[in-house]
């Protein structure tokens, strides 16, 4: 794939100058951002920094206050999740990806079960989403014994990808993700990293939101910095190293500690941990 | 399908053979009612002489539970629950009675109008559930005691007195009665319509939970609202739907109270709201939402009649009944807690 000749198209999905007030509550306010095909964007911000709010947008669980939303260049207001998903825009999020008592295979398939038969005798085809189901995941890589187990018992980052799987089954043109690392271990967040990588090798445009530079590092390809509902900063890779966008991210005073925490956790440790 | 199925289906085949029966069968929603309703059985039969001839009365108590308990069921794994059901099948049937007997039509356009009016008071119940947010418990206490006070007093209204008048002579009373409340002999067994209700109703539900796309988000909007409707299932839509059908089923109720006896008692229908969602926990339902079946339910309602009319035939106190039903939803909650747990752990 060429990237000049992607990146000269209009972006999947560009925010530009995005506001949001809940009343008198400025949550988010002069947010601009592009996703590309086969990119990662990633977008950074500590606790109550706007990042769910900006991802509920995108996810069209909100609609902006102001501002441009385009999805390939169409200027857009999301009515609903489902709206996002009939555009190619799927997300990922940390806590409520899955049910957890549902089978992994009704997960999967989830708000677009394929069926069979007409009229009163239309079902769902069961037998195709078992099969779907088990051979998806394997080529993740998750070697489930039972697609029939509710997916509650599944580990967290196998869970994250199952819905990654899902999404790029739909054929998603977007994926946004949703902190989906935060709740996992140094393996497990390899995992997850690894296929968010191959989401995005796969043509995707990747939405990842994180409060761990280190993992946005390694993946991303533009990196948009929020603090308290402002952007704080938009940089290339090419622009930027590891040591400045985590400044950039932590600000002045935490500084010391966080580079503290960086030479116990360099980033080497992070790619050794990748190999399962 | 087909014989001619790759590898990989044969390779998860092959594994699932590792998963012993017992552990698949713990799995089961519905066994812990089924133990419960083999247990009551046998001691109602060895306890009494009568009760295995019976068993026609024991059905048809069990069918006028069952018919309410398996869309309740439905609506509890869809997270929600219905206080308002047990008065709302008496106010489907006096809204009936009296439309058709003030309007002098035939009962049938009394049958069709409270068909509309029960189903107005269900989606009542679940447009204000999604309007407010407020949790159904309340919503439908409030729509409960409405419907308790309004059922009285518009009878004493309109009738002057507590009870409806007859329709038995109305034009198209036999023709309903006939749909709603007859009773089949086949030989010395009374098959009572509700029992064939009752049945069709548990084997459509089951269709519906296991095998349709609205069964897979009803499961979803009762065990992860927000993930179900992050991946684009109509939330709204599906609770609607379930209160929808808690109606209709109080409606088929209604239409068998009526067409009983062609009178109907304003007050009566206080507390079967318990009772339906008791048979639907004994047979299974997560109180939480998410989990449970239909099956469950109806097998909840077969242990509600078979210890019902086995404490008449034992020839005690009446009021037992309500121990044995305590003590046994007590018991099915523990049971199916216990067995879910292991069922987890032993994946």
């Amino acid at each position: 794939m060429t990237q000049d000749d992607v990146a000269e198209a209009a972006p999947l999905v560009e925010l530009r100058d995005v506001s949001k007030y809940y009343g008198n509550i400025r949550a988010l306010e002069g947010v601009s951002l592009e996703v590309h095909p086969g990119e990662i964007t990633c977008v950074l911000g500590d606790n109550g920094a706007g990042k769910s709010t900006l991802i509920k947008i995108i996810a069209g669980l909100h609609q902006q206050s102001s501002g441009s939303f385009r999805i390939e260049g169409k200027e857009t207001k999301l009515a609903n999740p489902r709206e996002a998903l009939d555009r190619g825009i799927a997300t990922v999020y940390q806590d409520l990806a899955v049910v957890p008592l549902m089978p992994v295979w009704r997960n999967f398939f989830l708000g677009s079960e394929p069926t069979n038969g007409r009229g009163p005798f239309r079902r769902m085809d069961v037998d195709m989403m078992r099969r779907t189901t088990h051979s998806e995941l394997l080529r993740m890589g998750i070697d489930l014994r039972d697609v029939d187990q509710p997916i509650g018992t599944l580990s967290g980052g196998e869970r994250q990808c199952v819905a990654i799987a899902r999404a790029v089954y739909f054929g998603a043109k977007v994926l946004v993700l949703d902190e989906p690392t935060a709740a996992l271990g140094v393996k497990q967040s390899g995992v997850v990293l690894k296929y968010v990588a191959a989401a995005r090798d796969a043509g995707l445009g990747v939405v990842l939101i994180t409060h761990n530079p280190h993992h946005a590092y390694l993946v991303g390809d533009r990196f948009v910095l929020l603090k308290r509902g402002v952007m704080a900063g938009s940089h290339l890779k090419s622009e930027i190293g590891l040591d400045e966008l985590t400044r950039q991210m932590a600000g002045g005073s935490e500084l010391e500690q966080l580079s503290h925490e960086l030479e116990r956790a360099p980033v080497p440790d992070h790619l050794g941990g990748h190999e399962r | 399908m087909t014989d001619t199925s790759t590898v990989e289906p044969a390779a998860i085949d092959e594994r699932l053979v590792h998963r012993p029966l017992l552990s698949r069968l713990l799995g089961r929603p519905e066994l812990g009612s089924v133990i419960g309703a083999v247990a009551v059985f046998l001691f109602f039969s060895v306890m009494t002489e009568s009760f295995v001839s019976s068993l026609d009365t024991v059905l048809y108590a069990a069918s006028l539970i069952g018919i309410m308990a398996v869309p309740v069921a439905l609506l509890m794994i869809g997270g929600e629950f219905d206080l308002s059901a047990g008065v709302l099948v008496t106010a489907s049937a006096l809204v009936a009675s009296m439309f058709a007997y003030q309007m002098t039509a035939n009962v049938w356009v009394g049958v069709a109008v409270s068909l509309l009016v029960t189903l107005a008071i269900g989606f009542f119940n679940g447009f204000m559930l999604i309007r407010t947010g407020l949790p159904s418990f309340i919503i439908t206490l409030g729509t409960f005691l409405m419907l308790q006070g309004a059922n009285v007093g518009v009878t004493k209204l309109i009738s002057g007195t507590v009870q409806t008048k007859s329709i038995t002579d109305m034009e198209g009373y036999e023709s309903a009665k006939e749909i709603f409340a007859s009773t089949i002999s086949i030989g010395s067994f009374d098959l009572r319509v509700t029992i064939l209700w009752w049945v069709a109703l548990v084997a459509v539900a089951t269709w519906i939970l296991l095998r349709t796309t609205w069964g897979n988000w009803i499961f979803a909007v009762g065990g992860g609202r927000d993930a179900a409707r992050a991946v684009g299932v109509p939330v709204f839509r599906t609770k609607i739907g379930l209160y929808l059908g808690v109606a209709l089923a109080a409606w088929i109720s209604g239409m068998h109270l009526l067409f009983s006896f062609g009178v109907v008692q304003s007050g009566e229908g206080r507390g079967l709201e318990l009772h339906y969602i008791a048979a639907a926990v004994i047979g299974g339902c997560l109180l939480t939402g998410g989990y449970g079946s239909a099956i469950g339910a109806g097998i909840g309602a077969l242990i509600f009649g078979m210890t019902k009319q086995g404490i008449v035939y034992a020839q005690w106190d009446q009021d037992w009944f309500w121990f044995f039903l305590g003590a046994m939803l007590l018991l099915a909650t523990l049971l199916n807690a216990w067995v879910r747990k292991r069922a987890e752990a032993a994946k």
